[in-house]
């Protein structure tokens, strides 16, 4: 194909597309999509009564982005941070903003420790964890798992086999490193 | 009262919590009565979203009806049925002010680069979300709309994300009559971007995803033209291919931060989380849209660093635009158009999954069983 000042030829005109396709064209003018243009300030049109809303009662100390200038009016209460891993978030929200890192590293790492702290407790519990009905795997039998994998040539299949490799690795790692360390401390007591 | 809670990446499990309480004068308890499971809910469940805690309740598109109301709420009372975007949002900070509800900031002591979502991690706000019986929801004179009496519960899920993300993914391509657009990701919010980019013009929609169920939905319901990367080595040459060599004028990436289709990036974002997000949508997308074109990201990627091809995008002139969808924004002008019949958006809707079953119904849309598109979730009291 020789490139033109032209712009390629459609299959279809407009008019054929309008005859087609049902509301083709009732958005061309641009005026009439609602997110054009990206900015049109009118602060009356939300249904607030407010410029500035009521401060929500903070509970505890809660934590926060060291980019914000003050708390928020208003924010989540679920699930305050406990323990090793509250620690560690706490500690990722106080020392780092989100332009950093290891803002974020440090909170990927308290939700693994959190996973870990939770399932141990959750041993002392009258519910704790079942991995056969918190992972939803029956929906392999009741949703035709294999049915739905097999000769549809899709993506994800052709790297199953390779996944829990991916993921248990670090994990692996991590604990020959820790047997390792403990046997070094040791050999030196 | 019931609801779902995270345990760990890859499992959920359904608890008794307490109802939700008043905590600001501003806020309503709603009983939920349908929620919906979205792809985005999955980058949760795999463990992919910086601090996502264990006992959150997931869940940002939700209905239902209100039942408690704060002593200063004046828009809605006891018994109302409302749909409450996925965006918690005060209504007059500097970015509400403007319209960006989704950018609020007045909701998120978290971060400042995200607003308020519910149920989305701490970083997000920390609120639980709406696949539970009832769910707190701030600035309720704000955020949550009254239901039309013409619009079944189905459809009124969908308008609190997938059907407003996918129209605003349209908006963001700055269509013009006759542009061909590619859409990568044939899920709920491909789908209704794809449908959308009629709306505004397009002569040529291409939808771009691996499962074939999925594509026969975009033939159907988007009128779009199909294709299957996993059936062609290089997708993004197969697209020059079918442009003339030019590329699309517009591509809207539909997909975020779990795309397939290269191992280096399925290894160290989606498996590893060294990313915050698998970009090989988006990289397809930098790569298959003409020079001087326009790429349209909705697909949500978490707030680490991804490997995207920036140079290929300064040395085409791309313009890169993308956002949380504003969502109530969008509702007026759709409204209009699902009661012109230009969108059924349940159309999508595969599945109807109670509360009880909700692991499995994650397995299944996690893992793309039984040709599953769109789950919803129907709560214990709501049933």
């Amino acid at each position: 194909m020789t490139y033109t000042p032209h712009k390629p030829r459609l299959a279809e005109d407009s008019d054929q597309l309008r005859s087609r396709i049902p509301g083709w064209g009732a958005d061309l003018d641009p005026a009439d999509r609602p997110s054009v243009p990206r900015e049109q300030f009118d602060p009356g049109r939300t249904g607030a009564h407010w410029e500035y809303p009521d401060e929500q009662p903070e509970k505890w100390p809660r934590e926060r982005s060291v980019e914000h200038t003050q708390l928020p009016p208003v924010f989540g209460t679920a699930q305050p941070p406990t323990g090793l891993s509250g620690a560690i978030r706490r500690y990722a929200y106080a020392k780092y903003s989100e332009g950093q890192a290891a803002h974020w590293l440090l909170l990927m790492a308290g939700d693994r420790v959190d996973t870990v702290e939770s399932a141990l407790r959750s041993v002392l519990t009258l519910h704790p964890d079942n991995p056969i009905t918190e992972t939803g795997v029956l929906a392999e039998v009741k949703r035709h798992g294999m049915s739905s994998r097999l000769g549809h040539n899709r993506a994800d299949v052709k790297h199953h086999w390779m996944d829990p490799f991916i993921v248990g690795a670090p994990w692996v790692a991590a604990l020959m490193l820790l047997l390792r360390l403990t046997r070094r401390a040791r050999g030196h007591a | 009262m019931r609801a779902m809670v995270y345990r760990g990446p890859y499992r959920i499990r359904v608890e008794e919590k307490d109802v939700p309480a008043i905590e600001h004068p501003n806020d309503a308890i709603v009983r939920v009565t349908r929620a919906a499971i979205c792809g985005s809910d999955l980058h949760l469940y795999h463990g992919m979203m910086p601090d996502t805690r264990v006992g959150h309740t997931f869940g940002h598109e939700f209905i239902g009806e209100v039942h408690e109301v704060g002593p200063s709420v004046q828009n809605l009372s006891v018994g109302d049925r409302v749909m409450v975007p996925f965006n918690v949002f005060c209504g007059t900070c500097f970015f509400c002010a403007r319209g960006l509800y989704s950018n609020c900031h007045n909701v998120n002591p978290n971060a400042t680069a995200v607003g308020g979502i519910y149920g989305y991690s701490h970083t997000c706000g920390g609120y639980d979300g709406g696949q539970a019986e009832y769910v707190r929801v701030p600035f309720a004179d704000v955020g949550p709309g009254l239901i039309p009496d013409w619009m079944d519960d189905d459809d009124a899920v969908l308008c609190t994300d997938a059907l407003p993300t996918g129209y605003f993914g349209a908006q963001l391509g700055d269509i013009v009559e006759g542009d061909v657009v590619v859409v990568f990701g044939a899920g709920p919010v491909g789908l209704f971007a794809a449908r959308s980019s009629w709306l505004m013009g397009a002569g040529r929609v291409i939808v771009v995803d691996h499962l074939d169920y999925r594509l026969d939905k975009a033939r159907t319901f988007a009128h779009a033209e199909t294709i299957s990367f996993t059936e062609h080595g290089d997708v993004v040459r197969h697209l020059k291919h079918l442009t003339e060599g030019l590329g699309a004028d517009v591509v809207i990436d539909a997909v975020g931060a779990e795309a397939d289709g290269a191992l280096l990036q399925h290894v160290t974002a989606a498996k590893l989380k060294l990313q915050g997000g698998s970009p090989v949508a988006l990289n397809w997308a930098i790569d298959s849209v003409r020079k001087g074109g326009t790429v349209s990201v909705v697909g949500a990627y978490g707030p680490l660093f991804s490997a995207v091809k920036f140079g290929d995008a300064m040395n085409k002139g791309l313009t890169l635009r993308m956002n949380q969808c504003p969502v109530k924004r969008q509702w007026p002008r759709l409204f209009e158009h699902l009661r012109n019949g230009y969108f059924k958006p349940s159309d999508v809707i595969t599945h109807h999954v109670p509360l009880e079953d909700i692991s499995e119904g994650y397995h299944m849309f996690s893992a793309k069983l039984d040709n599953c598109i769109k789950p919803i979730v129907i709560p214990t009291a709501a049933a």
